[in-house]
């Protein structure tokens, strides 16, 4: 049963199409990830689904909702934490945690929750004082207070160091494990291949492909790339007729091929027959930053 | 580790078409209010702009020997007794016009409105919490002026108390509806400012602050008794007097504060 659905999504600003014609289903309790270049409608996508814009054309339901005419209702079974918001410089964390607290009909209980972020000793700190890792980490506190059913974060990690983002990935895959639903916008590649279920991967206002992590790598030419130091000079002609290559080159006195599993074997085997060994032999799955660069490029 | 996870309010016997929870309008307006009367503490010098200002304004009027005369053209009265009244319309017109819509346009240009309205909570409520917190602190400021008024100078008490109170409602009404109007309507701070500045200076003159509109004359008068604090002036004069204010003046604050209020819930959104 899908949880949000969205079906034909447009949005124009002054004429310009930003969302065009986008359709998606996110089933209840999954990581949904939106990825995609600057411009290519994640923000506006989600601003529809949180009921912050009203879409030009197609339908967004939350739980069976219009998030427009049914904002309140939305509003109270979705959490959400935007790109870019404030609060009152003056509200300590605590007072920020107690406001919107106060806000859901059932909320969760905020201590445990500024404890997971590292907000407890943060807490007497006014928002106008705190470093832009603790606003987001706040904000993600909020996103989550009112005990939503679905919860929307947009550049989740944005601003967290390393150590800070390792532990928020923790925490939202704990929360979708008490079967709460995620949708994250996101640029990074690492977040994505990490959490999500399936990720939509946005181009000019379209959906360009939808599928799990590893099913888009898979998808995208040049999955996998073996790089070695040959004992001695190899025919290129040779390397030329492996099954599934998609490229072969040289490169600090390297051999580069690119291609698909079975090109790996075939390239092993290859060497083998000749006698040749490879030093420094290195074989790489391809990422989903390559399969981004590659399915994004083929769709500009 | 797993009590900080959030749990799933709906429960699972009522899947997907299912309406979510209404949630509590009487409590999330309880929170909001408390965050902003803890915020409108923190800004001293609104405060003293709101409450001690109009008080100042009286003790120093009141220090200059000539105002405590009794003049013949003010039917015997004298400035300080004229000055009261119009530092308690000032009083209002600060924290209406001038001290609220910049915190409500400030809001809403930061994202503070857009966070807020991905909550259950409406507009509504942070405009009533505004309009309450600055009603409050300039009621505070004005009985603050008659004090001083009374106990500096022996500016007497208004006479006609519950009908000086009625009038002093209204026009605290009319001048929050005006502030929240332009707050409304107003995307940043600095049109917040410059639009409540414009509406500000015409207030200020209704009001008396330079000439008091009891010493106006009669056409600048009867045009003024139009403006609700033209009508303030003249109901609070009339109630501090002894007399029950004319309904006319009372009429007309009532109808701006019902007109201005209503254009702001009506055009106050969030983003």
């Amino acid at each position: 049963m899908a949880i949000i659905e969205v079906n034909g999504l447009r949005k124009a600003y002054g004429g310009r199409p930003v969302v065009d014609g986008i359709s998606f289903a996110v089933e209840e309790g999954e990581i949904f990830g939106l990825l995609g270049p600057n411009g290519a409608g994640k923000t506006t996508t989600v601003e529809c689904v949180e009921g912050l814009r009203t879409p030009d054309a197609g339908s967004v339901r939350v739980a069976g909702l219009d998030p427009v005419a049914d904002h309140r209702r939305v509003t109270g079974l979705l959490g959400a934490q935007l790109q870019e918001s404030e609060l009152q410089a003056a509200l300590t964390v605590r007072e920020a945690l107690e406001l919107y607290h106060g806000c859901y009909p059932r909320p969760a209980d905020w201590r445990p929750l500024a404890e997971r972020l590292g907000l407890t000793a943060h807490l007497d700190t006014r928002f106008g004082k705190l470093s832009g890792g603790r606003r987001q980490r706040l904000f993600i506190a909020l996103a989550l207070i009112g005990g939503p059913r679905v919860v929307v974060l947009d550049e989740l990690t944005t601003g967290l160091d390393p150590r800070a983002r390792r532990d928020t990935w923790e925490l939202i895959e704990d929360v979708r494990d008490s079967g709460v639903t995620v949708l994250l916008v996101t640029h990074f590649m690492a977040e994505a291949q990490r959490l999500c279920d399936r990720v939509a991967l946005l181009g000019a206002g379209r959906v360009v492909a939808l599928d799990t992590p590893a099913g888009l790598i898979g998808r995208s030419a040049g999955a996998t790339v073996i790089s070695f130091v040959p004992s001695r000079p190899l025919d290129d002609r040779e390397l030329a007729g492996l099954p599934g290559l998609t490229a072969v080159g040289q490169q600090d006195g390297r051999v580069v091929v690119t291609g698909t599993d079975e090109t790996a074997d075939a390239t092993v085997s290859l060497l083998a027959r000749h006698g040749i060994t490879a030093r420094h032999l290195r074989i790489t799955d391809a990422t989903l930053d390559d399969a981004f660069l590659d399915l994004t490029a083929r769709e500009a | 580790m797993t009590a900080a996870t959030p749990t799933t309010p709906a429960s699972p016997a009522t899947p997907g078409g299912a309406p979510g929870p209404v949630g509590r309008p009487a409590a999330a307006w309880r929170a909001v209010l408390r965050a902003e009367a803890r915020l409108f503490r923190r800004e001293p010098l609104a405060l003293f702009w709101i409450v001690l200002f109009p008080a100042l304004l009286v003790t120093i009027l009141g220090l200059v020997p000539a105002f405590r005369q009794p003049q013949a053209e003010l039917g015997g009265r004298r400035v300080i007794d004229l000055y009261v009244p119009v530092a308690v319309l000032l009083a209002l017109i600060l924290s209406g016009l001038q001290a609220m819509p910049p915190v409500l346009a400030g809001y809403r240009e930061r994202g503070i409105l857009r966070r807020m309205s991905t909550t259950p909570v409406r507009p509504g409520a942070l405009l009533a919490a505004q309009i309450l917190l600055h009603g409050a602190a300039a009621l505070g400021s004005a009985a603050l002026s008659l004090t001083v008024g009374r106990l500096a100078f022996g500016v007497a008490l208004p006479r006609q108390a519950p009908g000086y109170l009625l009038a002093l409602l209204l026009a605290a009404l009319a001048a929050l509806g005006a502030g929240a109007g332009v707050a409304a309507l107003s995307r940043t701070t600095k049109i917040a400012s410059a639009a409540a500045g414009a509406v500000t200076f015409p207030m200020m003159f209704g009001a008396g602050v330079w000439i008091p509109v009891q010493a106006m004359p009669d056409l600048l008068r009867s045009i003024v008794s139009g403006t609700p604090f033209g009508a303030g002036a003249q109901a609070l004069g009339q109630a501090a007097a002894g007399d029950w204010p004319s309904w006319s003046h009372l009429g007309v604050m009532a109808l701006w504060a019902v007109v201005l209020t209503g254009t702001a819930s009506r055009w106050f959104r969030w983003a």
